[in-house]
């Protein structure tokens, strides 16, 4: 293979001129795991809410739930990044879009809340799901104590069906994190744009994106640990 | 912004928005859907088989390909191949590969462990039992998957797979970053050239959306068909 | 060729290829044909690879399809190589590549030549070769005249963008560090998108070639909203079609076709076409007559990463 291999690449300075190849793809990591954490809160609590208006007795609130998840899941991410980025700020008043565009680091923004907004009808799903999966003793029992709606759901409903979902949704905060990558098509410099960037400036295409592999397997790993002991600490103990 | 909506645009690039890009789409999507199901099957049967070597190779692939991201995989195979090629054929040079058969490998490749995660579950689902009877009936290991296993995981599965197809058909929107002419680099090139964003991507929103919400209410219908009932 | 590499095909070409020495002893015949060349006669087919919004090197038309100053000459290549290898027929395949993959595709081997706006230096030829230059243009940048920046100095603070995997991109990055400008840098994917990120507001300037930004800028929809930098980053630097690198024997036939091409008058008749007169798709005209370093460099091509060299 006529390829000039060079692993001292990562330690020579990069034409940036702030540090070495080897801390630029450093902040790209550091870019794709504020972006994830950021629009995981999103998702979570936005997905909940939509997955919660799905089992809810109203057909108008299932109608809305289901209205979402169907909307979000059938538009390819990468739409959705260029629906937000481009097309958002033109149809909103002048001066709205204008200051939108102005916005420092407007790629993070604009990813964070389009992830949010995408995975978070993916998490809807498992919510519901999860919600589903409960006998309907639960929600009953719920209903006979006396506890309102908003109630059953809070105390009873939702925290058995996090523990059902957990090893899905981990799933999806791991697909999550893997999407960041689209916004490097909106100018987000996380990881993989860092390693194409890499690959641009030193011309040592297969060091940049080995590295840049090496990193993300090592955040798979970290994340499925972590949701591992979550999953032991959080089980309702005589469950299994 | 509305006011000045220009439909124009749209109904002038119909032929090259569809006689290309969506043809691009299609066929990549198809084409990559079929071989995809055929390795990610192969794959789930090496990860069953009791042979640790095949185990632990579908394993890694499978894991690795699931823990990268789609455009890393992408911009991978892209500069990748031509050298893998060459090292296959034994050629000195990195060996000639299109955009189009590019993009193929990547994503056949690329689906693949997500299918077989799919056609693993299928195989487990069929009972132990039937194995046992293929067995005994004297039929070959190879035998008792085409015939007996494969069949029903198939049938049982049909709607993921169909499912992770849609999911595939929409994936396929990122050779963007390569500048290849699918349906949304058809729609983004159209964009730019006109600067008509607002219409372009709007547009392309809503056809992806009329396909996929199509596609997937047609699966659960078949779902509910197919099912086995036991 | 390695013996064990033999194929019918393989046999069938070194016999006509040793025919054709006996009878002709022409250029390509007097010896074995190897790499790129050995390739083309092989497989009957030359890639080349094209840009979508180089305007107007190598750039799609009104109907999606690449035209340009750089392509026509890449076909004017393609001209010389079946005329050298003494072809009935060579199928000319066509591939888009962006800045940022251009380079690692002619090194894998998926294009053969590209065809489009790519500065010749001496980094870049570590990794390729370049044939005779076709073009000089210094980096600015363009910006909306109501932004009111000329200097490089104007920029404090700003957000910039240019296109990825481009000289450009590289020379604002060092502008930034060494003057301490506290630049937001963001990268595009190709010059049309970089183009559009200042035409939405997303970014204040474009930095680029001050060719392209012009007929970035004569092709958008308000040309008289922009204006280019006066100061320049760099140079004027010269633009190459790119070849795959240690193929001595492609070089020199993609090197003697162009040489060929730019001391005719073919060549001047060819930058004319492409910059004096209006241009697909829309008829703009780029205004842009033969600068003297260009005449002179079509005098006497030259293939020199050096900007002092023209």
């Amino acid at each position: 293979m006529n390829y000039n291999w060079n692993w001292s690449i990562f330690l020579e300075p990069s034409p940036e001129g702030t540090g070495t190849y080897a801390d630029m793809l450093l902040s790209g990591l550091s870019w794709t795991i504020a972006t994830a954490l950021s629009s995981w809160i999103i998702a979570f609590f936005l997905g909940s809410f939509v997955g919660v208006l799905r089992t809810l007795p109203s057909p108008g609130a299932q109608r809305i739930g289901t209205a979402y998840v169907e909307l979000f899941r059938n538009v390819p991410l990468l739409v959705q990044m260029f629906l937000w980025y481009f097309v958002l700020p033109e149809v909103l008043p002048a001066s709205v879009g204008a200051w939108l565009k102005q916005l420092p680091n407007a790629p993070f923004y604009t990813a964070v809340v389009c992830l949010g907004f995408f995975t978070a009808s993916r998490v809807a799903e498992q919510v519901r799901a999860g919600i589903q999966s409960l006998p309907r003793g639960q929600r009953m029992a719920g209903t006979a104590m006396g506890l309102t709606v908003a109630q059953t759901y809070r105390y009873v409903l939702l925290p058995n069906a996090y523990r059902i979902i957990l090893p899905p949704l981990t799933s999806e905060f791991l697909n999550n994190l893997k999407n960041t990558s689209v916004a490097l098509t909106i100018g987000l410099l996380e990881l993989t744009a860092r390693a194409r960037s890499m690959q641009e400036f030193s011309f040592q295409v297969f060091e940049a994106f080995t590295a840049a592999t090496i990193l993300y397997v090592l955040i798979n790993l970290v994340v499925i640990t972590a949701a591992s002991f979550l999953e032991r600490g959080v089980a309702v103990p005589g469950t299994r | 912004m509305f006011s000045n909506f220009d439909f124009s645009v749209i109904t002038t690039s119909l032929p090259y928005l569809f006689g290309q890009g969506m043809v691009f789409t299609v066929t990549l999507t198809a084409l990559a859907a079929s071989m995809g199901v055929v390795l990610g099957t192969l794959l789930a049967m090496m990860r069953l088989s009791g042979l640790p070597g095949l185990k632990h190779f579908a394993k890694v692939y499978v894991e690795l390909m699931r823990s990268l991201p789609l455009v890393l995989v992408i911009f991978w195979f892209y500069f990748l191949v031509p050298y893998i090629g060459a090292w296959v054929t034994g050629a000195p040079n990195p060996i000639q590969v299109g955009a189009f058969s590019s993009a193929l490998i990547t994503f056949t490749l690329f689906e693949a462990a997500y299918f077989s995660e799919i056609m693993r579950a299928g195989i487990q689902s069929i009972s132990k039992g039937q194995t046992g009877a293929a067995n005994a009936l004297g039929m070959t290991y190879w035998q008792t998957m085409a015939n007996v296993i494969l069949p029903q995981a198939f049938r049982n599965m049909l709607p993921l797979l169909l499912t992770q197809t849609i999911v595939l058909f929409q994936d396929t929107s990122l050779v963007y970053v390569l500048s290849l002419t699918d349906f949304l680099g058809a729609a983004s090139k159209v964009a730019q050239r006109d600067g008509r964003l607002v219409e372009m991507y709007l547009f392309a929103a809503v056809v992806y959306f009329a396909v996929c919400f199509t596609a997937s209410f047609l699966v659960r219908r078949l779902q509910r068909r197919v099912a086995i009932i036991r | 060729m390695h013996p064990t590499h033999h194929r019918s095909r393989g046999t069938v070409a070194a016999l006509v290829l040793g025919l054709s020495a006996i009878l002709a002893s022409g250029p390509a015949g007097a010896e074995e044909l190897t790499g790129t060349l050995k390739k083309i006669k092989d497989s009957g087919a030359i890639t080349i690879g094209y840009r979508d919004s180089s305007v107007p090197f190598s750039y799609l038309d009104g109907d999606q399809k690449p035209v340009g100053y750089a392509y026509e000459i890449c076909r004017k290549i393609a001209d010389g190589v079946k005329a050298n290898l003494k072809m009935d027929k060579l199928e000319v395949k066509l591939n888009p590549v962006t800045s940022a993959t251009r380079i690692p595709l002619i090194a894998n081997g998926t294009i053969d030549l590209e065809c489009g706006s790519t500065t010749n230096n001496a980094d870049r030829q570590k990794q390729a070769a370049f044939t005779n230059t076709h073009f000089l243009t210094a980096t600015r940048y363009v910006s909306k005249k109501d932004k009111k920046l000329d200097k490089i100095e104007d920029l404090k603070g700003r957000t910039v963008v240019s296109t990825s995997g481009t000289t450009n991109i590289r020379q604002i990055n060092e502008a930034n560090t060494e003057r301490k400008l506290g630049l937001t840098i963001l990268p595009a994917k190709d010059h049309a998108e970089a183009f559009l990120m200042v035409e939405t507001g997303r970014a204040d300037a474009f930095v680029m070639d001050d060719v392209l930004l012009a007929s970035l800028m004569a092709g958008s929809k308000t040309p008289d909203a922009y204006a280019i930098s006066t100061e320049a980053l760099s140079k004027p630097e010269p633009y190459g079609i790119m070849l795959r690198k240690d193929d001595a024997p492609f070089k020199a036939v993609v090197d003697a076709a162009t040489a060929k091409l730019y001391e005719s008058p073919e060549g001047k008749a060819l930058y004319e076409k492409w910059f004096t007169q209006p241009i697909p798709p829309r008829g703009i005209n780029l205004k842009l007559p033969m600068s003297e370093a260009m005449q002179k460099q079509f005098a006497h091509p030259s293939d020199s990463a050096d900007p002092a060299a023209y």
